[in-house]
């Protein structure tokens, strides 16, 4: 039980890392790595989304959408899960850190349309995960879209400081950066 | 059918209740002063004003950290504005604008070579400290005009950059994109300016340049209030002491000194 859960985590966070393997929510992944503090903020909403949005969609999958045959309806009922979900996050971080809701800006409500977060709930159903994997499906996912933030975020903050050639000073050099850590990411398939 | 339109509305229902307790659990409340400043700004996000974007100036406005007249795109009128808003005073403020101190144009100053390469004031610059007889001259090739978003910089046709002040916010793009640093924030054209830049020594400012600053001291002799001075052979003026008389423009042997 517990190595399948285990199993189920790392292979989100590390070896199917949504960023760097499956190419999704790239649009935060360059938006917020300028710090890492902030970066930290978007991994910290981005995981309470993507677990409850996980949890949420599998119960909706299970009793609603199975039991009365509506599975065209997925995609319409998981974005409306994930947008209130969104919404909640977004009065939170305004309520309790001011700071980094500026620091996150317009990325914040941009989860919505985060398609890892969609992305995880559809794999999920298409894994056949319990209500239960999925929860933990979802926060490894959410953690490994975390690493990769906080790397980028920690070389981007490096490159701040050297001397660069003009045509690589920010969005080119961060792009570089992003394909090389992906390239090294590529080692862990096929640990499991 | 049914079973989908209850199910979805029955859902969407059940969140936005959700939806609506939180926002009251979570409500913030945001002064409405630093809405109103904001919605006078002028929304360019230019950040002269020293703030990271007009957001960030009218919440420094709001809580009393900035200054009302900080925003030089809008203007005095602008201050005006926003010092109704707060119920502040605005101090009478000399218009700051960009001032090219150079009058080295092609019929008063002299080039070296024939230059050919990359038309940018950069790439001119670095080619033998540039093709002008005098390196710290106007190089006219348009750095200043590229980065000015308000059409207030020009290339004349003698070959040196011209200030529109009428168009000039003040947003000391110019200033850093001129590779020579010969832009500077100055007050308005109704000010005396000296129109040269060069720390040369006077013979070698004469070789170059009819209308360049010789570091002779004249107008700093005959300043009554000590506002003009010779520093590294180039005359600077203090705007804090200059009453504009418009004496030291008379003297300047060179011409340097503009008025007016």
């Amino acid at each position: 039980m517990i190595k399948s859960i285990l199993v189920i985590l790392a292979s989100a966070a590390i070896v199917n890392n949504f960023v760097f393997k499956q190419v999704l929510g790239i649009c935060p992944f360059l938006g917020v790595s300028n710090r890492v503090e902030t970066s930290l903020g978007m991994g910290a909403a981005v995981t309470f989304v993507m677990a409850m949005a996980s949890a949420v969609t599998s119960a909706i999958q299970e009793c609603i959408l199975i039991e009365f045959g509506l599975e065209y309806m997925q995609t319409i009922m998981f974005i409306l899960v994930i947008a209130t979900l969104v919404q909640l996050v977004e009065m939170f971080i305004k309520k309790s850190s001011p700071t980094l809701y500026k620091g996150l800006g317009v990325f914040l409500p941009l989860i919505t349309t985060n398609c890892a977060v969609l992305g995880v709930a559809l794999l999920n159903i298409r894994s056949e995960y319990t209500l239960f994997e999925s929860v933990f499906s979802g926060i490894g996912a959410a953690l490994g879209f975390t690493l990769a933030l906080v790397l980028l975020a920690g070389i981007r903050e490096r490159l701040d400081e050297c001397e660069l050639p003009k045509a690589f000073e920010g969005l080119p050099i961060a792009l570089i950066s992003a394909g090389i850590l992906a390239l090294a990411f590529s080692g862990f398939q096929g640990i499991f | 059918m049914t079973e989908a339109i209850i199910s979805l509305g029955s859902l969407g229902l059940i969140f936005g209740v959700l939806l609506t307790l939180a926002s009251m659990a979570f409500s913030v409340e945001a002064d409405p002063k630093e809405e109103m400043v904001l919605d006078a700004l002028p929304g360019a996000n230019c950040g002269a004003c020293g703030y990271p974007g007009c957001s960030a100036y009218a919440a420094a406005v709001a809580s009393g950290e900035a200054g009302i007249d900080k925003c030089p795109v809008g203007g005095p009128k602008l201050a005006a504005q926003i010092g109704a808003i707060m119920g502040r005073e605005v101090k009478d403020q000399a218009k700051v604008t960009a001032t090219v101190r150079c009058r080295g144009d092609n019929t008063v100053a002299k080039n070296r070579y024939d230059y050919e390469g990359i038309q940018t004031c950069s790439a001119a610059n670095v080619v033998a400290h540039g093709f002008k007889g005098c390196s710290y001259g106007c190089l006219g090739l348009g750095d200043c005009v590229d980065v000015c978003e308000f059409d207030a910089i020009h290339i004349n046709d003698k070959g040196i950059a011209i200030v529109n002040e009428e168009n000039c916010v003040g947003c000391r793009k110019c200033v850093t994109a001129c590779p020579r640093d010969i832009i500077h924030m100055d007050p308005g054209k109704e000010f005396v300016h000296v129109l040269c830049n060069s720390n040369e020594r006077g013979a070698g400012v004469r070789k170059v340049c009819a209308e360049g600053c010789i570091g002779c001291g004249i107008c700093e002799r005959n300043c009554p209030t000590d506002a003009i001075k010779v520093i590294d052979n180039l005359a600077v003026i203090d705007y804090d002491k200059c009453i504009n008389c418009g004496l030291c423009a008379k003297k300047c042997p060179m011409n340097t000194i503009s008025i007016g």
